[in-house]
């Protein structure tokens, strides 16, 4: 009885989710059939973005708001790939590729950012994200096609430098979905794409059996006693940030071919925002996540992006009611993991210094 | 060149850059063609306009709350405020002062809440504060759907649910302040009321750091262990500069809307905390010291950029960059404060 109290605590956040989303699917009306496909896609298209934000949990950074850095770079390699004309699955590699030194570049400015603001790494990669989207709107909307050459007209604005504001991704569209043609039940596998969530999964796995992954859950559980242990805290965390923001990189590059084209000004911007929401809908905190919260968190908030506008329609006439919630739904939770944690950080301070009083609690 | 470096350290580096640019733009006017006097009016009837924005956010950082980044929870009792005023059917004086005084009692309510919250999650109020600010302007757009207004000039007009997503307040409240002992500079206007309301309230909020309360608030903010060796109930006091900050938010938000002409509901408060906090930080407060001269100074050298970048740099180049350059001057600076270490700058 009391494991079961435990587990319903525990898990508040996904039953909570499981409960709404009961009752949204039967009120919105939309097929069974229909909703397992889009599941099935959207699991390839998000769930790499979200395992991106793993590392930095671990190594006690908090929920990692920095990653759209990576986002940008992706986009940043696509948009080349693009330019050069090179398709189907080469082109992603490619653009992959292009991506991973600019990643890795911001990833080492945002380590190092949040390495000066200890304690404030969430709020500060949250800004820093905003920062580098003006760096990164320099670049796209004035560099491209005046400083960089940029071939194809057709990627430019009619006054001839910067990229259009929408990019077709026609030539790598959804390539990773239908390079193994799988049809189990009716229903389209992206064998490929599972692969590669399979690939980094694994890797996020071994890294935490290395040596240096289990330095970084000692940097994550105390900086001080990690650095006393002689490890090097600040150059861990940075190495923690470099790998989210790469992987970030990666992801989006999936997440947009599956999608088939890039809003160059605001395709990243979301992306910091939906992926912790799904973290976190998947029943991970501030510090503590693993891949199943990840996978879980997909399936939990894309059923919920699926069926919310349509259940909003039909129960209370309003389409748009049902978007506001599911938007009041993402920024929520974040804000409920936000206040979970800091209440147990500030339970857990009085609790060592009643200990130091020697257990007393009542002292005003 | 000691003088120099020290004069460099105390007004710091990246409030130098934007004043320097600043002064630049102002100097490069004339040769671009660019009406001075026109320029100079908009800045100061932007500084009119968000003044006390910024002004809201000097209670929170005193006490050690940290940047609000919920103010938009302020902005929302504002609109509240001014719809309520509008459907009663208040026009002109009476229907401003009305959505002010109703704005401060929803101020106060929302203030209070989100002060015993943000007590209760110490150290972390600024990542708490922008998700809380975020998923309550999502609660109220329901709500702007679902409230019975009956106001024909706020509601959808055929068949439409719920408030329009901008009403005008033409014919209501628009440039109540602004028009107020406006005078013509140079063939342009000067908004006076606005100014003076802006100035009025900061003597408020300064006088009130004066008195005993101010005072202990300061202290919270700056030593909270000194202060609660003191005697002072350090909870209640953050729990007041948050109500405070809030109501003069709510206020703020009607003061631009007077002057903006539009009441922006839905969207329009989401991302309204993050400019006031560029601003304060330009005028040099720190995460937990400001002060009315960094008000001041922040919101005339960032009203200041606002408005005469696009105009220089449309004359000058023929290429608008400003809205990239505001991202990165505004962010830039909320970043370089949350990275030093916390020294206050004069």
């Amino acid at each position: 009885m009391k494991r079961l109290r435990l587990f319903f605590i525990e898990n508040a956040v996904v039953i909570l989710f499981v409960i709404l989303i009961s009752i949204a699917i039967p009120a919105s009306g939309l097929p069974g059939k229909f909703l397992l496909q889009e599941i099935l896609t959207r699991l390839g298209r998000s769930s790499f973005l979200v395992i991106a934000l793993l590392l930095p949990i671990m190594a006690g950074m908090g929920l990692n708001f920095g990653m759209v850095l990576g986002a940008m770079a992706g986009q940043i390699g696509l948009i080349f790939v693009m330019d050069w004309k090179i398709v189907g699955i080469p082109g992603l590699l490619l653009a992959m590729l292009i991506s991973l030194p600019i990643s890795i570049l911001l990833g080492w400015l945002c380590g190092s950012i949040m390495n000066r603001a200890k304690g404030r790494e969430m709020v500060t990669g949250f800004i820093l994200g905003f920062f580098m989207n003006g760096v990164y709107m320099m670049f796209a909307l004035y560099a491209m096609g005046s400083l960089i050459p940029v071939m194809n007209p057709e990627l430019l604005l009619s006054r001839g430098y910067g990229i259009r504001n929408v990019v077709d991704l026609a030539s790598v569209r959804q390539t990773l979905e239908t390079f193994i043609p799988l049809k189990v039940a009716g229903l389209n596998i992206p064998v490929l794409s599972y692969l590669f969530i399979a690939a980094v999964s694994a890797f996020i796995v071994w890294f935490r059996k290395t040596k240096f992954g289990q330095d970084m859950r000692a940097v994550g559980q105390n900086r001080a006693v990690a650095g006393a242990a002689g490890i090097a805290v600040d150059r861990t965390r940075i190495i923690a940030v470099i790998i989210s923001t790469v992987l970030a990189g990666f992801g989006q590059i999936i997440f947009l071919q599956n999608l088939g084209t890039i809003n160059t000004t605001n395709s990243h911007e979301q992306i910091g925002l939906f992926s912790i929401a799904t973290l976190l809908i998947g029943g991970a905190s501030v510090t503590e996540a693993s891949i199943c919260n990840a996978l879980i968190g997909v399936i939990l908030f894309h059923l919920l992006f699926l069926v919310a506008p349509m259940a909003g329609k039909n129960l209370i006439g309003s389409a748009m009611l049902g978007e506001y919630f599911r938007q009041f739904v993402s920024y929520g939770v974040i804000a409920l993991a936000l206040v979970l944690y800091e209440w147990k950080r500030v339970a857990q301070d009085e609790n060592s210094r009643a200990r130091l009083r020697g257990g007393r609690t009542d002292v005003p | 060149m000691g003088h120099i470096k020290r004069f460099a350290a105390d007004f710091g580096l990246p409030r130098m850059i934007i004043a320097v640019y600043l002064l630049g733009l102002f100097l490069m006017a004339p040769m671009t063609g660019v009406s001075f006097s026109g320029a100079l009016s908009d800045v100061f009837t932007r500084i009119g306009m968000n003044g006390i924005l910024v002004l809201a956010l000097v209670p929170m950082i005193q006490s050690g709350c940290g940047l609000n980044f919920g103010l938009s929870l302020g902005v929302i009792a504002g609109l509240l405020g001014a719809t309520v005023s509008i459907e009663m059917g208040y026009v002109g004086v009476w229907g401003f002062v009305f959505a002010i005084l109703a704005s401060q009692a929803f101020g106060a309510i929302f203030g209070f809440g989100y002060g015993v919250l943000l007590n209760r999650v110490k150290g972390g109020e600024m990542m708490i504060a922008t998700y809380v600010g975020f998923s309550s302007v999502m609660i109220m757009s329901i709500a702007w759907l679902a409230l019975p207004f009956k106001s024909p000039v706020m509601i959808w007009g055929y068949g439409g649910e719920g408030l329009r997503t901008t009403i005008s307040v033409e014919g209501f409240w628009r440039h109540i302040l602004n028009d107020f002992l406006s005078f013509q500079l140079a063939g342009h206007k000067f908004p006076t009321g606005a100014i003076l309301f802006f100035l009025l309230v900061s003597l408020v909020i300064w006088a009130f750091f004066h008195l005993k309360i101010g005072t202990a608030m300061t202290a919270v903010g700056s030593n909270p262990i000194y202060a609660r060796a003191s005697g002072i109930d350090i909870n209640k006091m953050r729990i007041i500069s948050v109500v405070i900050s809030t109501m003069l938010g709510a206020m703020g938000i009607i003061v631009y809307q007077q002057s903006f002409g539009f009441i922006q509901l839905y969207d329009g408060p989401l991302y309204m905390a993050f400019p006031a906090v560029a601003a304060i930080l330009i005028g040099g407060a720190g995460v937990n010291k400001a002060s009315l001269t960094n008000v001041f100074l922040g919101v005339v050298l960032y009203q200041g950029i606002l408005t005469m970048t696009p105009l220089i740099f449309n004359a000058v180049l023929k290429l608008d960059m400003s809205d990239v350059i505001r991202i990165i001057v505004s962010n830039g600076m909320i970043l370089y404060a949350l990275t030093r270490k916390t020294k206050v700058l004069k």
